[in-house]
C-alpha cells in the first residue's frame, strides 16, 4: 500500500489531517473512517450506475445532471490536480451508484427516503440508496469527503457511512414580499441548501408589502400589488425554474399564501377581497384582513388556490393564518352582522376560525395537506387532524409546551421558533441554533414522532439580495445539522466548531457568500464584494 | 480599541424573544417614507435651496468641463477621472442609445463647469488633515457651475451634483435649478477597516473607498496588521508577512497593492492612515521577527508563548526605526496611527529580565510606566520621520508625554464624556470612535443610534470643541470578511457620514430615513451591495450574488 511507504513529514501531515477527516456537514448518522487514503485524479474519475441497475438506470436524467454538478464540486481546482499525478491505471476511481427504486422523474415529498450507504475503498466508492433523493445526499457527502493535500492532489480516506436524516422536514423560509429577491438569489440559496442537506424551501412568496407572484388567473394581483409590475415579479416560468432547480437537488418547494391577515398587497389587484375598515359609520378608506363574511372571498380563494396547487407540485401548502388583527373586522357593520348571524357573539377568533376552516377545506378538496402557523391552533377548536402546525412563537419553555399540546392533540408539528435567523446579534449566535433540542418536550414516544422537523426563517424586513447570503450562511448550517444528525453525537457546539469552519470554507470555494465565524482565513476567499 | 466584551455575555444577551412573527415593535418606529424636501441628498449639504424649475440632461450632449479660469486643467487627473466617474453614475447604462436628432430643448442643462478658484488646485497632491473640501454649486441655465478652492471640494461637489440628478417617469435624467453652499462640519471623517483578523481582497477595499467617497468620508484608517495576521509586505522586513500573514502570497498586500489603494483613495480625496499597532496586538509580528516580542515565563522558565513587544531591548527600537522609516515612505499621509491599546501586562510581569530592568530603572511594579517608556521612544522615532502620530486613548490616559500635534483616538464607551473633556482640556486634537463600532450588530434600524450621536456632547469650552476634529466608524474584523463587509458597513456608516459632514441641527430621523433609503438604492445601483434599511424596494435591485 502506498500509505506504508510514506515518509515522515507525510505521516505527520496525516495526523494533522485527522481533524479534517470528519469534515462532513451535517454529520452522518454512522461514520467510520481510517487513515488509509486513496488519491483521486479528475482525469481518472468516473461515476457509474451499479451493474445490476445498468439496464434501468441509464436514463436517470436527475442523477446524470447531479454527476455533472458534482464533478467540479469534487474537483474544484482541476488545474492543480492535473499533471501532479502520473496518469496510471491504478489511480482510476469510480463512484458506483445503486438505487432500489427508479423514481427519477418525480418530485421529492414527505415520504421520500433520503437514506444512503457509502463505502469508500481502494479504487471505488459504492453508494447505495433506496431512492434518487438518497443518492443525492450521498453524492453530497462523497463530495465533502474528497480533500486536497498541500500539493493540490485530491484524496479520499477509507470510509464507511450509513446515513439518514433524523427529521424528514428540514426547511428554509425566504420572504420575497418585504424585499423582492431576484431569481438568482433564490437559486443560489437552493444550491447552498443542498450542500447542507436542507430539503424544503418554504417560499413565503407574498405578504402585506408586495405581491410578486404573477398569477395566471388573477394577473392584477402582481400587476397592481408587486413593487413593480415588470421587474419585481416571479413569472410562471420563474416559478418553474425554481421548482426544477429545487427538484434536481431533492428540495421540495412549499409556497405560502398567507391569509386572512398579511394580505394588504392582495387588495390592490383584487377589489372587494379585503375588509373595508370603518371609522364610525363610514368606510375609512383603509382595509383589513380578507373579508370572511363575503362569499366572494371564498370563491376567489377557491379559484386562486386551485391555480396555486396546479403550479406547485408539492402535496403541502402553507396557508399562513397568523397575526390577524381584529380591529378592522370589528369596525365593519357587515362583518358584525355576519358574526351575529353565525352566533359568534363578540368572539372574533371564532370568525377567524370559520375562515381558516373554509380555506383548509378548500385545500384538502384540492388534495393538499395544509400547514398553518400556530395561531390557528391556539384559537381554534376544530382543525382537521392532518393539518400540520408551524410553531413560531416564544422562548424555549413556551415552544416546548406548545409542541407538547399540539402533539397531544395528534397534530404533526413543524418547529420554527428557535431558528428566526433574521434576528441577528454580535458573535457566534449559530451556537444557540445548534443547541436546540427539538424533541426535548414533555410527551410520549408517539408525540415525539409527530415532530416532523424544523425550519430556519429569514424574514425580509432587513434582508435583500445585498445581504441575504452572508446572513443565512453559515448560520443556517447549525439547524441543518440539528435536523439531520444524531443529536446524541452532536451535542457540543464546541466540538462542531472546527468542522463548521472547514465547511464554511468549502461553501466559499463553491461560491456561496458565507460569512466568517471567527478570525481566520480560508485558502480560497470569496472573490466578490 | 477592541471593546473587551466577553463572549459568554454576548451569547447570553442575544434576544430570543419575539413579540411578533415578523418584527420587533421598535423597528416600526420609522418605516413610513414621507419623502424629504431634500430628495436623496446624503449627507445633507450645509445650505441647500432647490427650485421647482427643472432641466433635462441628455446623455449625448451633457458634459462636465473645466471652467474658464479654473486653476486645474486637462492635466488634472483627479478631476478628469472624477468627471468620467460621475458622468457614468449620472447616466448609468442608458448612455448611447440610438435616437432621433432633436434640438436641445430650452429646458436642457448641457454643461457642468468646474472651477478651481485657488491658485494651487492641489491636483497633484494628497489630501491632508487641513485640506479644504468646501464648494459651491449653482445649477441654472445655461450651465451649472461648481466652484471650489481646491480639487477636494470639487470632488465633494461632483458627488452632490450627481445626487441632484433624478429620473422622471420616462426615464429621462432631470435636475432642478438649485444653489448649494457646502463644507464639512468636521474635518476628519474616517472609516476603519481591519485587514488582520480577516484578509480583505484589494477589490473589497477599493469598493469601500468608492462607497466612502459617495458618503463624503475622507479618511481610510487602515488597521492593517494585528495579532492574527500580518498581511503588509514590508520591503525592509519581508519575513514579517512571509511568516506572519495567513498566507505569504494570497493573503498579503504587496507594495504595488498599497500604492494602488493610496492612489485610488487620492483620486477620491481620501487619506490613507495606516495603523501599525504596538506594543500589544503584535502576535503576528513575532512570527517573522525573532526577539521582537517578550518571552513569557511560567515560573522560572520560558513558557513558549510571547507577549507584547519587548520594550527593554535596543534591538526593538532599531527594528521600529527601520520599519517606521519604511512606513513613512510608503504612506504619504502626514499621520501614522501607532495604536497603543489594550496592552496585557501579565507577560511582562512574568519575564525576569523585564523585572530586573524595571528595578534598575526604578519603575517598581508600574507596568503602565513601562508601556509609556516604550510609546515615548516610538513617538520619537515617528517624529524623526516627519510624521504626526495618532494613538488610541490609553496612551493619553497613561500619562505619556505626547507631542503637541498628536491625535488622540477615543474608543471606550464608558466614561466617554469625561475622556473627551480631559483630552481636549489637555489641548490635544481628538477623534471620536466610541459610539460608532459598527462591528457590533443588532436587529433592526441601528443606524438611527449612530445618527443620533452628537460628537460635542460633553461639557467643554469652545476651544475644546474645536479640538474634536471628527470621528471614525470602525468595522473590526472578527466576524467580517469579503463575504459580508460591504452590506454590513453600508448604509450604517452613512449615518456617521452625515453626522460628521452636515450641520449640527440636521437631526430629523424621519427626513434622514427618506433620504437614506434613496441613497442606499443609489449605492446599490452603483454596484455597492448596501443593505436595506427596512421593508422596501429599489428600482434596480442588487444584481450580484
Amino acid at each position: 500500500m502506498a500509505c506504508c511507504t510514506l515518509c515522515l513529514p507525510a505521516l505527520m501531515m496525516l495526523v494533522l489531517d485527522l481533524n479534517t477527516v470528519e469534515s462532513v456537514w451535517p454529520l452522518p448518522q454512522k461514520l467510520a473512517n481510517s487513515e488509509e487514503r486513496y488519491p483521486l485524479s479528475p482525469t481518472h474519475f468516473n461515476f457509474h450506475y451499479g451493474e445490476d441497475q445498468a439496464s434501468i438506470m441509464t436514463d436517470c436524467s436527475l442523477l446524470d445532471s447531479a454527476f455533472t454538478r458534482y464533478f467540479p464540486l469534487i474537483f474544484p481546482d482541476l488545474t492543480s490536480g492535473n499533471g501532479v499525478l502520473p496518469s496510471t491505471e491504478e489511480k482510476a476511481f469510480s463512484l458506483v451508484v445503486t438505487m432500489q427504486q427508479k423514481d427519477c422523474d418525480g418530485y421529492p415529498n414527505e415520504g421520500s427516503s433520503e437514506r444512503y450507504q457509502l463505502n469508500v475503498s481502494a479504487g471505488q466508492a459504492v453508494l447505495n440508496s433506496d431512492t434518487v433523493w438518497g443518492a443525492l445526499r450521498g453524492l453530497e457527502t462523497f463530495s465533502q469527503l474528497v480533500q486536497q493535500d498541500e500539493d493540490g492532489t485530491y484524496f479520499i480516506n477509507k470510509t464507511e457511512i450509513e446515513d439518514f436524516p433524523s427529521f424528514q422536514y428540514r426547511g428554509i423560509l425566504l420572504d420575497t414580499s418585504r424585499h423582492f429577491l431576484p431569481l438568482k438569489a433564490i437559486l443560489n440559496t437552493l444550491d447552498a441548501m443542498a450542500y447542507s442537506k436542507f430539503n424544503v424551501f418554504h417560499w413565503h412568496i407574498v405578504d402585506d408589502p408586495s405581491f410578486p407572484y404573477q398569477s395566471r388567473t388573477f394577473p392584477d394581483l402582481s400587476s397592481k400589488g408587486a413593487y413593480h409590475p415588470m421587474s419585481h415579479i416571479y413569472t410562471q416560468s420563474d416559478v418553474r425554474r425554481v421548482l426544477t432547480h429545487a427538484r434536481l437537488r431533492g428540495i421540495r418547494v412549499i409556497p405560502e399564501f398567507d391569509s386572512p391577515g398579511h394580505t394588504q398587497s392582495w387588495g390592490k389587484g383584487q377589489p372587494n377581497l379585503l375588509t373595508p375598515c370603518y371609522k364610525g359609520s363610514s368606510p375609512s378608506g383603509k382595509f383589513g384582513p380578507i373579508n370572511p363574511a363575503s362569499a366572494l372571498s371564498y370563491a376567489f380563494m377557491s379559484q386562486f388556490l386551485k391555480e396555486v396547487t396546479s403550479v406547485f407540485p408539492d402535496p403541502y401548502l402553507h396557508l399562513g393564518g397568523d397575526e390577524v388583527n381584529f380591529s378592522c373586522w370589528q369596525s365593519n357593520p357587515d362583518v358584525r352582522a355576519f358574526m351575529h348571524k353565525m352566533g359568534f357573539g363578540k368572539d372574533y377568533t371564532k370568525l377567524e376560525s370559520f375562515y381558516m376552516e373554509n380555506i383548509v377545506n378548500i385545500t384538502s378538496n384540492l388534495n393538499k395537506t395544509s400547514i398553518v402557523w400556530q395561531d390557528v391552533f391556539d384559537y381554534h377548536e376544530r382543525i382537521p387532524k392532518d393539518t400540520i402546525l408551524h410553531i413560531w412563537k416564544g422562548l424555549p419553555a413556551q415552544y416546548k409546551a406548545e409542541t407538547s399540546r399540539m402533539t397531544k392533540a395528534g397534530h404533526r408539528v413543524l418547529l420554527g421558533a428557535p431558528w428566526y435567523i433574521n434576528h441577528i446579534a454580535y458573535g457566534q449566535d449559530w451556537r444557540i441554533s445548534y443547541n436546540v433540542q427539538p424533541l426535548n418536550f414533555p410527551g410520549t414516544e408517539e408525540q415525539k414522532k409527530l415532530v416532523i422537523g424544523g425550519e430556519v426563517s429569514m424574514w425580509g424586513e432587513y434582508v435583500d439580495a445585498t445581504n441575504l447570503s452572508p446572513r443565512l450562511w453559515p448560520r443556517a448550517c447549525a439547524a441543518a445539522e440539528r435536523l439531520w444528525s444524531d443529536e446524541s453525537q452532536t451535542r457540543s457546539a464546541e466540538a462542531a466548531f472546527p468542522r463548521l469552519q472547514a465547511f464554511r470554507c468549502s461553501l466559499l470555494r463553491r461560491g456561496v457568500r458565507a460569512e466568517p465565524l471567527s478570525p481566520g482565513h480560508c485558502t480560497n476567499e470569496y472573490r466578490g464584494i | 480599541m477592541l471593546a473587551g466584551l466577553n463572549f459568554a455575555t454576548l451569547l447570553l444577551s442575544v434576544a430570543v424573544c419575539q413579540g411578533s412573527r415578523y418584527k420587533d415593535i421598535d423597528s416600526e418606529t420609522v418605516s413610513v417614507d414621507q419623502g424629504s424636501t431634500y430628495g436623496s441628498l446624503w449627507p445633507l449639504p450645509q445650505q441647500v435651496s432647490l427650485s421647482e424649475v427643472s432641466f433635462k440632461l441628455s446623455s449625448s450632449s451633457f458634459r462636465v468641463v473645466d471652467a474658464e479660469g479654473s486653476s486645474a486643467g486637462p492635466s488634472c487627473n483627479i478631476l478628469q477621472n472624477a468627471y468620467r466617474r460621475y458622468y457614468e453614475y449620472v447616466f448609468g447604462n442608458a448612455r448611447k442609445t440610438g435616437h432621433f436628432k432633436r434640438k436641445a430643448a430650452t429646458s436642457e442643462l448641457s454643461e457642468l463647469q468646474v472651477s478651481i478658484t485657488s491658485g494651487d488646485s492641489d491636483c497633484d497632491g494628497y489630501p491632508g488633515a487641513t485640506s479644504d473640501e468646501s464648494y459651491e454649486l449653482t445649477v441654472d441655465q445655461p450651465y451649472a457651475i461648481l466652484k471650489a478652492p481646491k480639487v477636494w471640494g470639487a470632488l465633494r461637489g461632483l458627488e452632490t451634483f450627481s445626487q441632484l440628478v433624478y429620473e422622471d417617469e420616462y426615464g429621462a435624467k432631470s435636475i432642478n435649478s438649485s444653489k448649494i453652499v457646502d463644507f464639512p462640519r468636521f474635518q476628519h471623517r474616517g472609516i476603519l477597516l481591519d485587514t488582520s483578523r480577516h484578509f480583505l481582497p484589494i477589490k473589497v477595499i477599493l469598493a469601500n473607498l468608492e462607497a466612502m467617497s459617495i458618503n463624503k468620508f475622507n479618511v481610510f484608517h487602515w488597521h492593517i496588521v494585528d495579532d492574527p495576521s500580518f498581511p503588509y509586505l514590508s520591503r525592509t522586513f519581508p519575513q514579517l508577512s512571509q511568516m506572519g500573514a495567513y498566507h505569504p502570497y494570497t493573503h498579503v498586500y504587496t507594495p504595488g497593492d498599497v500604492k494602488m489603494i493610496i492612489e485610488f483613495a487620492r483620486l477620491r480625496g481620501i487619506r490613507v492612515v495606516p495603523e501599525f499597532d504596538t506594543p500589544g496586538h503584535t502576535q503576528s509580528w513575532g512570527k517573522g521577527q525573532k526577539d521582537l516580542l517578550t518571552p513569557c515565563y511560567s515560573g522560572s522558565t520560558p513558557s513558549g508563548t510571547f507577549g507584547p513587544v519587548n520594550p527593554i531591548l535596543n534591538t526593538t527600537y532599531d527594528f521600529m526605526n527601520l520599519l517606521f522609516k519604511e512606513i513613512s515612505e510608503v504612506f504619504p499621509d502626514a499621520y501614522v496611527h501607532l495604536g497603543g491599546d489594550e496592552v496585557d501586562f501579565n507577560c511582562w510581569k512574568s519575564n525576569p529580565d523585564i523585572q530586573k530592568w524595571m528595578d534598575e530603572h526604578a519603575l517598581g511594579k508600574d507596568y503602565a510606566k513601562l508601556e509609556s517608556f516604550y510609546i515615548q521612544k516610538l513617538l520619537g522615532i515617528v517624529a524623526a520621520t516627519k510624521k504626526g502620530s495618532m494613538i488610541w486613548q490609553e496612551v493619553f490616559d497613561n500619562g505619556v508625554k505626547l507631542p503637541a500635534d498628536a491625535v488622540v483616538n477615543v474608543w471606550m464607551g464608558s466614561g466617554l464624556q469625561e475622556e473627551m473633556f480631559n483630552v481636549t482640556a489637555a489641548g490635544f486634537t481628538t477623534i471620536l470612535s466610541a459610539p460608532w463600532y459598527l462591528d457590533y450588530i443588532s436587529y433592526g434600524q441601528d443606524w438611527q443610534r449612530y445618527y443620533k450621536v452628537e460628537p460635542l456632547d460633553f461639557k467643554g469650552s469652545d476651544a475644546q470643541n474645536k479640538l474634536v476634529i471628527g470621528g471614525e466608524a470602525c468595522l473590526w474584523g472578527e466576524f467580517v470578511d469579503s463575504t459580508n463587509l460591504t452590506p454590513r458597513l453600508w448604509p450604517r456608516a452613512s449615518a456617521v457620514g452625515e453626522r460628521l459632514w452636515s450641520a449640527k441641527d440636521v437631526t430629523d430621523v424621519n427626513d434622514a430615513y427618506s433620504r437614506l433609503a434613496k441613497h442606499r438604492c443609489r449605492m446599490v445601483e452603483r454596484g455597492i451591495p448596501a443593505e436595506p434599511l427596512f421593508t422596501s424596494f429599489c428600482r434596480h435591485e442588487y444584481k450580484g450574488n
